[in-house]
């Protein structure tokens, strides 16, 4: 099973894990939850719809080739949220639990970069852009060396 | 002139420009994103605002993350935005 989903929609965390077990002898998950760093009360997500998904399902199929994932998912929320909601789940299963480990954490760190996301903070009254963060970059390029 | 191509921005890229989209139909000597964008920003002030600081801008051509030096010949659109932030 594959699955990618961009939505403003709150993600149902238990019911994409749910999904995966249907499909593995090991699952390993990822969910990314808004933060309140520097005070922040809203995170707006942009996104760039069509290429997104594309770029998502890209990733998930790389994956799946690479670490013979019987099953991923990819669930990434847009629009505004609040600290503690959830942002991004990202989920894989295998038959053994090394490449289901492994390949959710290829998917953390290519979504990153790989994907077209802009981060949006509200901190009181004002409203700035997420910049793109140098170590995020390293990480995803550590795939693509090994 | 050469064939209409659609352009998207998004975040301050979009903000600073002031639209999210736009078609337009560059000179056949506007062969890469690069020279697209140099094309761009003679458009309007708040064009060249958005673009004043290339090492900033990235693009997609046809959804496809590309290098600005790309070539676009034949693009049907062609995204210029800044460095992604997700996950």
């Amino acid at each position: 099973m594959i699955r990618v989903l961009v939505s403003p929609e709150a993600i149902d965390a238990a019911a994409e894990m749910a999904a995966l077990e249907a499909d593995g002898g090991a699952v390993a998950t990822f969910t990314g939850l808004v933060r309140a760093d520097d005070g922040v009360s809203v995170l707006e997500l942009e996104h760039y719809p069509g290429a997104t998904e594309a770029a998502l399902m890209r990733l998930v199929e790389e994956a799946r080739a690479r670490w013979g994932l019987t099953a991923a998912t990819i669930v990434h929320r847009v629009g505004p949220m609040r600290p503690g909601e959830r942002i991004v789940f990202v989920g894989t299963a295998s038959a053994h639990r090394a490449a289901a480990l492994e390949a959710c954490a290829y998917l953390i760190d290519r979504l990153k970069t790989d994907a077209p996301f802009w981060k949006r903070e509200t901190v009181g009254d004002e409203t700035r852009w997420v910049e793109a963060r140098a170590h995020d970059e390293a990480a995803a390029q550590r795939w693509r060396d090994g | 002139m050469g064939d209409s191509v659609k352009i998207l921005y998004f975040a301050w890229v979009r903000e600073r420009v002031g639209v999210a989209e736009e078609d337009v139909s560059p000179p056949t000597g506007v062969d890469t994103v690069a020279a697209l964008i140099e094309w761009l920003a003679a458009r309007s002030d708040a064009h060249a605002a958005a673009f004043a600081e290339r090492h900033r801008l990235r693009a997609a051509v046809d959804q496809a993350f590309v290098p600005l030096g790309s070539p676009i010949a034949g693009a049907r659109e062609v995204a210029i935005f800044p460095p992604v932030t997700g996950g």
